[in-house]
C-alpha cells in the first residue's frame, strides 16, 4: 500500500506574527518557515507504517512555492521515499488542495493519505475531510491512534468528551493530531541522503485542477488587546477580594 | 434566505454550542431551520423545536445516523441543502462540527469558512488566523455558504420561547464506509468547560496528576470547569479533553484562573478573550501576567490552597 502524506509550509509556530501595516496580510516577509507540526507528526505516522511493513512507500506532497521544496526535503529526510511539489504562487485554501490531492492519491492509487488535522496559519481544519469527501472515501479526523488490519483501518479519534474509536474500510483518510506520534528527528546522515530522494514537480493544470479561491481576503487586523496593567496582589486572600468587588465571583 | 443549522446532540440532549449557532444565524437573518440527526432522537428533537428563533426542525432519525458519522451524514446535509434551497450550513465548531461541515462543503463544491467570530454582512464574516493573533475578514463568493461557529463569539439564544414544526426527514444515506466501535468519554460533574462561566486550569507547574485535586477543590467551591495547558495533557497528567488552545478548546468565561501555566500563544489563542483573566505562577516573567487582570506571583502549592481557604 502507498500512503500519500501532505505538507504544507508555514510560518515557523514559535513566530509573534505580525500584521502589515495597510491591513492587507500577515507580514510574512523575512520570517522563519516550517513545516506545519501536525504534517510532521503525520509524516512520522506514515514512515512508522512503512516500518511496520504495512505500508510500501511513502510520498510527501507539497502545493505552495517553490520553497516548499524545503518542507518536502525534511520530510524526506524523516523517511518519506520521494516528494511531488504542485507549485503555487497564491494562497491555497482547503478545497482546492483538496482537488489537488484527489488527482495525486488517484495519479498514484493510493491505499491512504495522511494529512495533519490542521494548519497554523489559516487554522481551517477542513482539508482531510474535503479530500475525503471528494473521493468517496471514509475519514478518520483528530486521530490519537490508528492501526492497519488487512483491508481496514481502526482509528481513535479525540472527541470533545473524551475518545472515539472507528474502524474504516481502506482507502482512507486520516488526519493526525497532536497525541498521534512524537516526530523524530532527523539525523544528518539522513538529511544528506534525503538531498538524493526523487522529488518531482507536477503543475495543477496538467492535473487537471482549478486552484482559484473561493474566498476573498477583505483585510486582516490585530486582536483587540487587552487592557495593560493588570493587578499584581501580594496574597491569596487580597486575590479573592479583588475578584469579589469586579464581581468575578460571587 | 435560508439556514439550515446541523444541532449538536448526544441523541438525549440538545448541547448548548447549538443555541450558539442558532444566535450567528439569526445575526445572517431569514429563516433557520434544525437539522437533528441521530438514532432515537425524538426528544432531542422536541428540545429543538422550543429553541427561540427556529421556525422548523427536521428530524432525520435512523440506525444509519446514530454516532453521527460523517460518511453518513454528510450526503443526507448536502442533498437537503439542494433540495431545500438552503442558502447557509453552519454548524457549531465542535469536533462534531468540524469533522462533519468540511465534507459537506466539498460534497457542494464550495469553501467552507471555520470558527466564524463575527457576522459582517450576508456574505462576509471575521474569523481569527494564526492562533488567534490575527482577524482575518473574509468575503464569501460561493452560492452555499458552510460556516462553523465559534460558541464563544455569539451569546447563546433562549432555550424555550419558540415553538417549530418537526418534520421528519426519511432520506437514509449508509456509505457502509465505516463504523463506530466505541468511546471512552471523560466523566465529570463539574459543568462543560466551553460553557463553564468560571475556568480553573493548571499547566506543567502542577507537577503531576494527582495536584490536580488541589484545583478541584477550588473548582467546587466556584462552581468552575478545570482545564490544562498542552503542557499538562502532553506531560499526562490529565486527559486531552480538557486542554484549552489552539488545537483544544475555545473558552471565554466570565473568570478564568491559569495555575502554573506560562501562557505560551497556543494556550493564549484558546483563553485571551475571557473576561476576567487571574494568573498565579512563580515566575513572574511568565508571558501569562501580559494578559492577566489580577497575578498572583507565588508557589502554587502554597497559593491554591490559601485561595481555597479564602473562598
Amino acid at each position: 500500500m502507498k500512503i500519500l502524506v501532505g505538507v504544507k509550509r508555514v510560518l515557523d509556530h514559535n513566530v509573534k506574527v505580525r500584521v502589515r501595516a495597510d491591513g492587507s496580510a500577515v507580514d510574512l516577509d523575512n520570517v522563519k518557515m516550517a513545516i506545519n507540526p501536525f504534517d510532521e507528526i503525520a509524516v512520522e505516522a506514515a514512515v512508522r507504517l512503512k516500518e511496520e511493513g504495512v505500508a510500501t512507500e511513502v510520498i510527501a506532497v507539497s502545493i505552495g512555492p517553490e520553497k516548499a521544496q524545503d518542507t518536502l526535503r525534511q520530510a524526506l529526510a524523516m523517511g518519506a521515499d520521494r516528494a511531488i511539489l504542485v507549485p503555487h504562487g497564491g494562497t491555497t485554501e482547503p478545497l482546492s488542495v483538496a482537488k489537488t490531492l484527489k488527482a495525486l492519491a488517484e495519479k498514484e492509487n493510493a491505499g491512504l493519505v495522511i494529512l495533519g488535522k490542521q494548519a497554523i496559519d489559516d487554522d481551517c481544519n477542513q482539508t482531510g475531510q474535503m479530500l475525503a469527501a471528494l473521493l468517496g472515501w471514509p475519514q478518520g479526523t483528530f486521530a490519537s491512534g490508528l492501526s492497519v488490519t488487512g483491508e481496514q483501518i481502526e482509528v481513535t479519534r479525540e472527541v470533545d468528551g473524551g475518545l472515539e474509536t472507528v474502524a474504516l474500510n481502506l482507502p482512507a483518510i486520516v488526519t493526525a493530531d497532536l497525541r498521534l506520534n512524537e516526530p523524530r528527528f532527523a539525523s544528518l546522515p539522513a538529511i544528506m541522503k534525503a538531498k538524493k530522494k526523487p522529488l518531482e514537480s507536477i503543475t495543477a493544470e496538467s492535473l487537471g485542477v482549478d486552484l482559484a479561491p473561493r474566498l476573498e481576503l477583505v483585510g486582516v487586523v490585530e486582536p483587540p488587546v487587552r487592557a495593560a496593567g493588570g493587578v499584581i496582589v501580594a496574597t491569596a486572600a487580597e486575590l479573592v477580594e479583588k475578584l469579589k468587588h469586579a464581581a468575578a465571583i460571587a | 434566505m435560508a439556514t439550515l443549522i446541523i444541532a449538536e446532540h448526544d441523541n438525549s440532549i440538545l448541547k448548548p454550542a447549538t443555541l450558539n449557532t442558532v444566535a450567528a444565524a439569526v445575526a445572517i437573518g431569514g429563516d433557520v431551520a434544525l437539522l437533528v440527526a441521530g438514532e432515537g432522537c425524538q426528544a432531542v428533537a422536541d428540545q429543538a423545536a422550543q429553541v427561540a428563533g427556529v421556525s422548523k426542525v427536521l428530524l432525520a432519525d435512523n440506525a444509519a445516523y446514530g454516532h453521527q458519522l460523517a460518511e453518513n451524514v454528510a450526503p443526507l446535509v448536502a442533498e437537503l441543502a439542494k433540495t431545500a434551497g438552503f442558502d447557509y450550513v453552519l454548524a457549531p465548531a465542535t469536533t462534531t462540527g468540524k469533522n462533519l461541515l468540511p465534507r459537506v462543503a466539498a460534497l457542494l463544491d464550495v469553501g467552507q469558512l471555520s470558527d466564524i467570530v463575527a457576522v459582517e454582512s450576508a456574505d462576509t464574516f471575521k474569523r481569527p488566523i494564526y492562533a488567534g493573533n490575527a482577524i482575518a475578514t473574509v468575503k464569501s463568493l460561493d452560492a452555499i455558504k458552510v460556516i462553523t461557529v465559534r460558541g464563544t463569539a455569539f451569546d447563546p439564544v433562549a432555550a424555550e420561547g419558540g415553538s417549530a414544526s418537526v418534520e421528519a426527514v426519511t432520506a437514509v444515506h449508509d456509505a457502509a464506509l465505516s463504523r463506530f466501535i466505541g468511546e471512552e468519554v471523560a466523566k465529570s460533574d463539574r459543568p462543560e468547560l466551553t460553557s463553564a462561566r468560571v475556568i480553573i486550569s493548571g499547566g506543567r507547574g502542577m507537577g503531576n496528576g494527582e495536584n490536580f485535586a488541589l484545583l478541584e477543590k477550588v473548582a467546587d467551591k466556584l462552581g468552575a470547569a478545570v482545564g490544562a495547558s498542552r503542557a499538562a495533557v502532553d506531560a499526562g497528567f490529565v486527559p486531552n479533553d480538557m486542554q484549552v488552545g489552539q488545537t483544544g478548546k475555545i473558552v471565554a468565561p466570565e473568570l478564568y484562573i491559569a495555575v502554573g501555566i506560562s501562557g505560551a500563544i497556543q494556550h493564549l489563542a484558546g483563553m485571551k478573550d475571557s473576561k476576567v483573566i487571574v494568573a498565579i505562577n512563580k515566575d513572574e516573567e511568565a508571558p501569562i501576567f501580559q494578559v492577566a487582570d489580577y497575578g498572583l506571583v507565588a508557589d502554587l502549592f502554597e497559593a491554591v490552597p490559601e485561595l481555597d481557604s479564602s473562598l
